[in-house]
């Protein structure tokens, strides 16, 4: 499926971008994870996309006004890979310099998202875990539910 | 100010931006609601790259130290923090994205139909057709 291409492919990007655990992480979750689900979905529903009436020129409008005021706000931003950027120099340095004193791990990704930022990791953990238990709930004993809407539907058409 | 440095310099934000877009325009315009899950994803990884390429420093490497931790200060590490951020966020985004595909499985179980419109129309029609609120009683519903 050409979602899981896309997964794959802004992984390769990360990678050359620097981000080496977010594309493992890109790899693993969106090309594996997300495409399974998204085929086992279209397995349970339709395969077949119906053509909508609605026209395509609100939205198109919408999208073109959007994007050109989000690429007027880009003209503030300062120029890709330079160094001296707010970004660069105000707390990264930082983490940079004191993860080896603080955390002796090589991995600084690692060091911030498990030592310094620990509590937003724990944080998204519980979200995993809300998650997993909504799925559950809303999908659990599919089979065995009486279809109390479908019939009411089968009645009203 | 507009010159051949800052083109380039700003491309990457530019491409992101189309990429982001294209995501918005599948959610609002498609009425397949898979295919607005799948905008959704396109628009979120569009923001990943945004933050990523934030942090990234020209001739700079990947933010990690060489396992002897002798660390010559000489190398230009690129910056850790959009990287930790975009790490939780990928994580969050899977996440979301299961909870709104099993809310499709669960609307296609009750209204046969995964298509916006057709699904306004049964909801129109419910409402219609169950005007007095005694109803759902007599049918034994809830």
């Amino acid at each position: 499926m050409l979602s899981g291409v896309f997964s794959l492919l802004s992984a390769l990007l990360l990678i050359t971008l620097d981000a080496v655990d977010v594309a493992f992480t890109e790899a693993a979750v969106g090309a594996g994870i997300s495409i399974v689900l998204m085929l086992s979905t279209l397995t349970l529903t339709s395969r077949r996309e119906k053509k909508s009436k609605n026209s395509n020129l609100i939205p198109l409008m919408i999208v073109i006004i959007t994007g050109v005021t989000l690429t007027y706000g880009t003209l503030d931003m300062p120029n890709f890979g330079a160094a001296d950027t707010p970004s660069q120099i105000h707390v990264a340095r930082e983490y940079i310099k004191r993860t080896p004193e603080d955390i002796h791990i090589p991995n600084i990704v690692t060091a911030v998202l498990g030592s310094y930022r620990g509590y937003d990791t724990l944080g998204e953990t519980a979200v995993i875990f809300t998650a997993g238990i909504g799925v559950l709930l809303i999908l659990g004993r599919l089979s065995l539910r009486p279809r109390r809407r479908a019939k009411k539907i089968e009645k009203v058409l | 100010m507009i010159n051949w440095e800052f083109i380039i310099g700003h491309l990457n934000y530019w491409f992101f931006i189309v990429l982001m877009m294209t995501g918005l325009y599948i959610v609002i315009a498609k009425g397949n609601l898979v295919k607005k899950v799948v905008g959704l994803n396109i628009f979120q990884t569009s923001v990943f790259m945004f933050y990523i390429s934030i942090g990234k420093v020209i001739g700079g490497t990947a933010p990690i130290f060489p396992v002897d931790m002798k660390i010559d200060n000489n190398i230009v590490y690129s910056n850790p923090l959009p990287h930790v951020l975009i790490l939780t966020a990928i994580v969050v985004g899977v996440a979301t994205t299961s909870l709104a595909l099993a809310l499709i499985v669960r609307i296609r179980e009750e209204y046969g139909t995964i298509e916006e419109d057709e699904i306004f129309i049964i909801e129109h029609e419910l409402d219609s057709s169950n005007k007095t609120p005694n109803t759902y009683k007599e049918n034994g519903h809830f």
